[in-house]
């Protein structure tokens, strides 16, 4: 397992610093003034150096100032994070409540009514854009109960009530999307795995069909699932993206969205590259936390 | 044991089988797979209204008409007029064709070329193979929502810049299943033959690699295309997708639609039903296809 590690994690050293190259060349291909705004002044001249000294401020959490406030980027993003870190975490405890019941459902009874409703219903969260899902759901307590969610975040051990009245929602519509990929993937590891021989000897053996289904293949076709809950990160990145512009909530997404519009590059430069960062540590995270559970993948 | 003249018998018989027509390999998939034909419909009702939208469309959907702001669904506009008295209708018709255009184009792209780099990777090996590895590595450390995002913040809001901005983080996704298809192909006895027979390295790629990842890749492709349409609304609704006037569902949904919800809720719901329905038949379509051409899903 150590060597394992050892080798996991150097290999997210050239990959890291290749997506801070790859940031850094999209953000130097914009049109001449912004470029000159950004890096002008404190590097100048020859593109390796800018990037030299652009790297050394990230290894030393410096991201620069934001074009838009003056502020540092760094402290700017720091005050939205608790916000979508909640939002990110409720979602997905949201759509494994929902996913793993409906996918083992759907998979126990393959071709059935149950199978192609359960089907549909996670085909549909994959179809409907979350941001709609968004503009529905507040539609909806508009026009029927007048009633629009608290501007102002409060975070949840200052008042619960008035944070879960304005994270309810956004959870709601970004947890179903999300439980609509991990269903689908629950659905189908659970049907390879009920296939195997060993299933079939718990059958033969008289076993009950709870006991079959969780006891044996629910169990081994855990891991694919918690390896989706982990890489579909990705998944849950885009919707906070959406969901918080619809919500107007003052998340990381939705400081994305609006340093792109003002065009304040530094930031959507230092963001892109801190989810990106982000996204690579979830997924090691990820990879380990299978290497532990199934030794094959270690030894390969 | 087979006699000769029994062998002999069932390669006649196995030539005089006949061989499915289109037409039996469809109905065929319609009586086995009845969610993939639902969706096979909705393609080909989207295809309909994109291809023949000048005929099928009641009116211009550039031109609005300021008397007729917001005016509710009624039999001269089946789905009302948005907030320039243009009529909905039309201009979900039109907004088939940027759907399908930037989906067809994207997801084709984007495959194509992940294809392409993952035979390379595959058949080359060596420093190749590891050179796009890393790459891939780098292109995947972004979700692909946020680099779209950030490719299309530079490129600037145009239907073509959406194609490019979505099909560059489709390339890593497809070249590592291709590659992995390609790899196991690769490893076969009969490929290792026909290199012993002297057959040109060129040879070995176009008849026996490519065939058989033909059947990954079209996967890939059916499931990018519906990724795609809900990748370019939700460009297009962050303003950074196609420009107004240009009649785009996610633009529809986009700036003024919530912000006129109570007064005329018809503007954003049509849209969204829209993107929702289109692709939700992809991916009806491209699930049925997955379970049709992967052997380890079909039932038995």
């Amino acid at each position: 397992m150590g060597t394992y590690v050892a080798k996991r994690l150097l290999l997210i050293v050239p990959t890291l610093i290749g997506a801070a190259a790859l940031v850094f060349v999209i953000m130097r291909v914009i049109p001449g003034d912004v470029a000159l705004l950004i890096f002008g002044g404190e590097a100048g001249g020859q593109i390796d150096v800018q990037f030299g000294s652009w790297f050394w401020g990230i290894l030393r959490f410096d991201f620069g100032n934001s074009l838009w406030t003056g502020r540092p980027v760094i402290e700017e993003m720091l005050v939205r994070l608790p916000l979508s870190l909640e939002l990110a975490t409720a979602a997905t405890v949201v759509s494994v409540i929902i996913a793993i019941p409906l996918g083992m459902l759907a998979a126990i009874r393959q071709d059935s009514w149950v199978d192609y409703l359960v089907r549909i219903v996670s085909i549909g969260g994959l179809a409907i854009p979350s941001f709609w899902v968004g503009i529905l759901c507040i539609l909806m307590l508009v026009i029927f109960f007048g009633w629009g969610p608290p501007l102002e975040f409060t975070p949840p051990w200052v008042d619960p009530w008035a944070n879960f009245q304005m994270m309810v929602w956004p959870v709601l519509t970004v947890g179903y999307r999300y439980a609509a990929v991990t269903t689908r993937m629950t659905r189908s590891t659970l049907l390879e795995v009920l296939r195997e021989d060993y299933i079939r000897t718990a059958w033969a053996k008289g076993l009950r069909e709870r006991a079959v289904v969780v006891r044996h293949a629910l169990k081994n076709s855990m891991l694919p699932v918690i390896t989706l809950v982990g890489t579909e990160f990705a998944f849950l990145i885009g919707g906070l993206v959406v969901t918080e512009t619809v919500f107007t909530l003052n998340g990381v997404g939705r400081f994305v969205v609006d340093a792109v519009a003002h065009r304040d590059y530094p930031v959507v430069q230092a963001l892109i590259f801190l989810i990106a960062f982000g996204f690579v540590v979830i997924n090691l995270l990820v990879d380990l936390t299978y290497a532990w559970f199934d030794p094959r993948i270690r030894y390969r | 044991m087979a006699t000769n003249i029994e062998l002999a018998h069932a390669t006649a018989s196995a030539t005089l089988a006949p061989k499915p027509t289109a037409a039996g390999v469809a109905m065929r998939f319609v009586r086995t797979k009845p969610l993939g034909a639902a969706g096979a419909v909705i393609i080909l009702g989207m295809l309909a209204l994109a291809v023949f939208a000048e005929l099928l469309a009641p009116y211009d959907p550039y031109v609005g008409d300021y008397g007729l702001q917001f005016a509710r669904p009624s039999a001269e506009h089946w789905f009302g007029t948005d907030e320039f008295g243009r009529d909905v209708l039309s201009r979900i018709m039109y907004g088939a064709r940027i759907a399908l255009f930037v989906g067809f184009f994207a997801s084709f792209i984007g495959c194509t070329l992940g294809a392409l780099l993952g035979v390379v990777s595959a058949f080359w090996g060596g420093t190749v193979d590891l050179l796009l590895e890393r790459l891939m590595d780098i292109l995947l450390a972004f979700p692909q929502l946020i680099l779209a995002l950030a490719i299309a913040s530079i490129l600037g809001p145009a239907v073509q810049n959406v194609v490019i901005a979505i099909s560059i983080p489709v390339i890593p996704r497809v070249a590592r299943v291709v590659r992995a298809a390609a790899m196991s192909v690769k490893e076969n006895v009969y490929v290792e033959a026909v290199q012993a027979l002297g057959a040109s390295r060129r040879r070995v790629i176009l008849q026996h690699i490519i065939p058989n990842v033909t059947a990954p890749y079209i996967i890939m492709v059916t499931a990018q295309l519906g990724a795609a349409i809900l990748a370019e609304a939700a460009l297009s609704y962050l303003g950074l997708g196609a420009a107004e006037p240009t009649p785009s569902w996610g633009l529809m949904l986009s700036g003024s639609a919530p912000s006129y919800a109570e007064k005329a809720p018809w503007i954003a719901l049509f849209p969204g039903i829209a993107i929702s329905l289109g692709v939700f038949g992809f991916n009806l379509f491209g699930d049925s296809l997955r379970d049709a051409l992967d052997p380890k899903l079909r039932k038995g």
